[in-house]
C-alpha cells in the first residue's frame, strides 16, 4: 500500500459510521472536566481559587488545559475530526441522494421471499388490473411508481434521507456560526453607578473579551447612561429577602450625534443598540463618602463601589482610597442596608437586601502611601498595606450624615448616603442570528428524518397455474417497518382474512 | 401572593397520587406475577393455555385460590394509574395556580412534573403498544421520584427569583420535563430489554416470561427515544435563546449546559448506534443507559454538586 493508499484507507477509516460514533462518545467524555473544573472563561476567581486550595495539582492540572476545557487544543482537536468525519460522510451521502432523486426506484427482485415482508395471494383480477389497482394503491400513498413487465416498482421517504442530511449539515453549520461569533464578536463587562454612564470602547470596560478579528477602533460608539437603578424584594413570609424584580432605567444614544432614547433594562430583557446587546447582571451598593484630610480639605466626595458578601442580605465590603488627602487616607468599610444588631448582639448585620436601615461600619482606617504610583495595577477592593499605618479608631456603625474623627486629626469621614450600582454584560456577537437558524433547522432535519423512512414496495401478478392470478408483494423498510405495508395487503386484497406477514413486528 | 388553600391542596393531591401508584405498583406486580403465561411458556398448564390476558378479566371477582390467578390485577392497576395520573396532575396545576405562575420554578416541582410526564409517556406507550409490562418499572421510578422529591426537594410554594421571570420557562422547562419523561420510559424498557435478552439467550423460566420479546422491548425503547430527542434538543436550543436574553449569551458551557449536551450527544449515539452494524441491541441499550444516567445527572446532580448558573435557591 502506498501513500495515496494509506490516505485513502485513513480517510476511509475516519468517514464510517464507528468511527463517528466513538468520537462522539469522545467529545461528550471530554466535556465532563469543564463541568468539574473551573473554567476560566466562566469563572477565573474560581479557578485562582482552585490554585490556592490544590498548590501542587491545579498547575498540572492547568498544563493539560483543564481549567480551559473548551479551548483546548485536544477538545478542539476531538470535535475537528467528528466534523470532518461528519462532513466526509454527509456530503457523498447527499450526492447520492440526488441521483437517487433523478433515477427511478429500482426494478423488482426475482425472489421475493427474501425481503422483509412479503405476501403472496390469488386474485380473480386479471394480472393488469392487479398491477394497476396496486399501482393506484401505492400512488395513493404517495409513492413514486414505476410499472415494468409483469410488476410495479415503488419507492417513498426521500425525505428521510434529506431530513438527515439538512440535520448534519445545519449542524456543521452551527460550528461555522460559532466560530463566526468567536471571531468577529466581543464583551465587556462593566459596573456602572446611577447617575453615571460608559461609552461602548475598550477603555470603559473592566474586563474586555474581543474576538480575534476585532478592531478596538470598530466598536459601535453607543453611550448608555444609568438614570436610576430599583430592585425589589420580598418583604415577608418565609422568601423575605428574595429579589422579586430589578428595573434599571437607562438613556442611551447611537452615536455622540444622535438622539436620546430610555429603555427600562430587566434580567430578562436587554438594552439592544447599534447591534449589540446591554445586559443587566447584578447590582450592588455604592454608598457616598466625603473624605477631609488634616488640612481640612475636602480630598473625596462621591460613590464607592462596594461587593456583596452575601446576596441574601447585601451586606457589603468596600476600600475608599483617598489618594488627594493629605497625608493619604485608606478605608476598610461594611455596609448594610437594614442595619440590625446580630443574635447575640455582639456586631451589626445585616437582615434585608432593600436599603431600610443603611448603615457603615469603618472596620479599619489607614494613613501615608496608598502606594498607587508604583505602576501595578491595583484592586479597587483592596488596600495595598506595605507603606501604610493603621489608625486606632472606635469601631461603631455610622447611619447617613455621621462622622467619624480620626483621632490623631489626620482626617474625618463622613457616611454622606448611597446609590446603587449595576453590573452590566455588552456584547456583539454577529453569529448569533446564524447559530438559531442553523439550530432551527437541525431539529426541523431531525424531526422530519424521524419521522419519514426510506421504503420500497414492489408488486408482481401473474398468471397462476388454476387460472386465478398470483399477486406478490414484497416491501423492504430502512428503519422499522410501518404499519403501511399491511394496510396496503388489506387494500389489495380485502376479501382475505387479516394477513400476518413475516418480518413485521407484531406483538 | 401565594394561595395557602391551593398549596394545601396541591400537596394533598400529590400524596394521594404518590399513595394510588404505589398500590398500582403492586397491582402491576401482581399482574406480572400471577397472569397466564404467554402461549410459549404455558404448554404443558391446563386452563388458560395462549389465553389473551384481557380475557380473564371476565373471571374477576371470583373467589378461591384456584381463581386467584386469573384475576386481572393489570386492568385494575391500569385504573389506579389512571387516577393517580389525574391527581398527579390536579396537584402540578393546582401548585401553579397557588402561585400564579408555571409550576416548574424550582427543582422539587420540576421533579414532580417530570414524575407526570414519565406516567403521561407511560400511558402513551400502554395505549399504543399495548405495553402494560412496564407498569410496574415505571411505578416503581415514579415513586422513587416524587418520593424523593417530597423528602429532600420540598419547598414551599412561593415568587420566582427575576431570572426565571420570564415565558421561556414555559417552552424551555416544558420541553425539558416532557424529553425528560420520553427518556423514562426509553430507559426503563431498555433495561428490561436487556433482562429479557439474557433470559432468551438462556432459555429459562420465569416471571420474566410475562415480558414481551426481546426485539419488542428494543423498538418500544428505541420509540420512545426517537420521539423525545428532538425535544430534547428543542429543549436545548430554547435554552440557548433564553440564556441569550437573560445572561448575554446563548452558550457559555456553564454546567447544565456541558451536561444537556453531554446527553444529547450519547443519545444522538444511541440512535446512530442502531443504524451501525456491531452496535445493535445490548451495545445500544447500554448506551441508552447511560445516556439516561446522564441526564439524571444533569437534572439533578448538576445543580446539587455543582455551582452553576441554573443554581437557583439553594439547589
Amino acid at each position: 500500500m502506498g501513500l495515496t493508499g494509506w490516505l485513502r484507507w485513513g480517510w476511509r477509516q475516519l468517514t464510517s459510521m464507528r468511527t463517528a460514533l466513538i468520537l462522539l462518545f469522545l467529545v461528550a467524555l471530554a466535556s465532563v472536566p469543564g463541568s468539574i473544573f473551573p473554567q476560566r472563561g466562566q469563572a477565573p476567581e474560581k479557578v485562582d481559587q482552585y490554585f490556592e486550595e490544590h498548590e501542587k495539582l491545579a498547575p498540572w492540572l492547568d498544563k493539560l488545559s483543564l481549567f480551559d476545557v473548551f479551548a483546548a487544543p485536544w477538545f478542539a482537536a476531538i470535535y475537528l475530526l467528528l466534523f470532518t468525519s461528519l462532513a466526509g460522510c454527509v456530503l457523498p451521502r447527499s450526492w447520492q441522494l440526488l441521483q437517487n432523486l433523478r433515477s427511478r426506484p429500482p426494478v423488482a427482485p426475482k425472489r421475493f421471499t427474501r425481503l422483509p415482508q412479503h405476501a403472496e395471494f390469488g386474485s380473480d383480477r386479471t394480472p393488469e388490473q392487479a398491477l394497476e389497482q396496486a399501482r393506484e394503491a401505492l400512488r395513493k400513498r404517495r409513492f413514486r411508481t414505476v410499472a415494468a413487465d409483469g410488476s410495479v416498482a415503488a419507492e417513498k421517504g426521500y425525505l428521510h434521507e434529506a431530513g438527515n442530511l439538512v440535520f448534519h449539515v445545519a449542524l456543521l453549520a452551527l460550528l461555522f456560526s460559532v466560530g463566526l461569533g468567536a471571531m468577529f464578536g466581543y464583551r465587556g463587562n462593566l459596573l456602572l453607578t446611577e447617575g453615571t454612564g460608559f461609552s461602548n470602547s475598550v477603555a470603559y470596560y473592566s474586563e474586555y473579551k474581543p474576538g480575534h478579528m476585532v478592531d478596538p477602533e470598530d466598536l459601535a460608539p453607543f453611550q448608555v447612561t444609568l438614570e436610576d437603578f430599583e430592585a425589589d424584594f420580598v418583604s415577608s413570609g418565609s422568601q423575605t429577602g428574595q429579589a422579586r424584580e430589578f428595573r434599571a432605567k437607562m438613556a442611551y444614544r447611537e452615536g455622540p450625534g444622535s438622539a436620546e432614547r430610555s429603555e427600562l433594562v430587566k434580567v430578562n430583557h436587554p438594552l439592544e443598540v447599534s447591534g449589540a446587546k446591554v445586559y443587566l447582571l447584578g447590582h450592588g451598593y455604592a454608598p457616598t463618602f466625603k473624605v477631609t484630610d488634616s488640612k481640612g480639605d475636602v480630598a473625596f466626595d462621591g460613590a464607592v463601589q462596594f461587593l456583596p458578601m452575601d446576596s441574601a442580605t447585601l451586606a457589603s465590603q468596600g476600600v475608599l482610597k483617598a489618594p488627594d488627602a493629605e497625608p493619604q487616607l485608606g478605608f476598610q468599610m461594611m455596609f448594610w442596608p437594614t442595619a440590625a444588631p446580630s443574635p447575640d448582639g455582639s456586631s451589626v448585620v445585616s437582615s434585608f437586601p432593600g436599603p431600610l436601615n443603611p448603615m457603615v461600619g469603618v472596620l479599619g482606617a489607614f494613613k501615608g502611601d496608598l502606594n498607587m504610583d508604583s505602576g501595578a495595577p491595583q484592586s479597587v477592593y483592596e488596600l495595598d498595606a506595605e507603606k501604610l499605618q493603621m489608625v486606632k479608631i472606635e469601631r461603631k456603625a455610622m447611619g447617613i450624615g455621621e462622622t467619624l474623627k480620626l483621632p490623631d486629626g489626620s482626617g474625618e469621614i463622613t457616611f454622606t448616603g448611597y446609590k446603587q450600582y449595576v453590573s452590566l454584560t455588552a456584547t456583539y456577537d454577529p453569529g448569533r442570528v446564524p447559530a438559531l437558524i442553523s439550530a432551527t433547522l437541525a431539529v426541523a432535519g431531525l424531526v422530519v428524518s424521524l419521522m419519514t423512512r426510506r421504503r420500497r414496495v414492489w408488486v408482481r401478478a401473474s398468471a397462476g397455474e388454476d387460472g386465478r392470478t398470483v399477486v406478490e408483494v414484497g416491501g423492504l423498510t430502512l428503519g422499522t417497518p410501518t404499519g403501511e405495508f399491511d394496510d396496503l395487503l388489506r387494500e389489495l386484497r380485502p376479501e382475505e382474512p387479516e394477513p400476518v406477514p413475516a418480518g413485521t413486528i407484531k406483538e | 401572593m401565594v394561595d395557602t388553600e391551593l398549596a394545601d391542596l396541591s400537596n394533598n393531591m400529590l400524596l394521594g397520587a404518590v399513595l394510588l401508584y404505589v398500590v398500582a405498583m403492586l397491582g402491576y406486580a401482581a399482574d406480572l406475577a400471577f397472569s397466564p403465561r404467554p402461549a410459549k411458556a404455558r404448554a404443558k398448564a391446563l386452563v388458560g393455555a395462549g389465553a389473551p390476558v384481557e380475557a380473564s378479566a371476565e373471571d374477576a371477582g371470583g373467589n378461591g385460590e384456584e381463581k386467584a390467578p386469573r384475576r386481572d390485577w393489570g386492568k385494575f392497576a391500569v385504573l389506579l394509574t389512571l387516577f393517580g395520573w389525574l391527581l398527579h396532575a390536579g396537584g402540578v396545576a393546582t401548585r401553579g395556580m397557588s402561585v400564579s405562575r408555571w409550576p416548574w420554578g424550582n427543582m422539587y416541582e420540576f421533579v414532580v412534573a417530570i414524575c407526570l410526564a414519565a406516567v403521561t409517556a407511560y400511558l402513551v406507550v400502554l395505549v399504543r403498544d399495548k405495553a402494560r409490562y412496564l407498569g410496574a418499572f415505571v411505578m416503581l421510578a415514579v415513586v422513587l421520584g416524587l418520593g424523593a422529591a417530597t423528602i429532600w426537594l420540598y419547598q414551599a410554594p412561593g415568587e420566582l427569583v427575576p431570572a426565571l421571570k420570564s415565558y421561556w420557562i414555559a417552552i424551555h422547562v416544558s420541553a425539558a420535563i416532557v424529553a425528560s419523561g420520553g427518556f423514562t420510559v426509553g430507559f426503563v424498557t431498555a433495561l428490561l430489554y436487556l433482562a429479557a435478552a439474557r433470559h432468551e439467550e438462556k432459555g429459562g423460566t420465569g416471571f420474566l416470561d410475562r415480558l414481551p420479546k426481546a426485539e419488542v422491548l428494543d423498538g418500544v425503547s428505541h420509540k420512545s427515544i426517537m420521539f423525545v430527542f428532538p425535544v430534547w434538543t428543542f429543549a436545548i436550543i430554547s435554552g440557548a435563546i433564553w440564556a441569550d436574553e437573560a445572561w448575554g449569551r446563548y452558550w457559555g458551557w456553564d454546567p447544565k449546559e456541558t451536561w444537556s449536551f453531554i446527553v444529547f450527544a450519547i443519545y444522538a449515539g444511541y440512535l446512530h448506534a442502531r443504524a451501525t452494524a456491531g452496535w445493535k441491541g445490548r451495545k445500544a441499550a447500554v448506551v441508552s443507559i447511560v445516556g439516561y444516567a446522564a441526564l439524571l445527572f444533569n437534572l439533578v446532580g448538576v445543580n446539587i454538586f455543582i455551582q452553576g448558573l441554573h443554581s437557583y435557591a439553594g439547589v
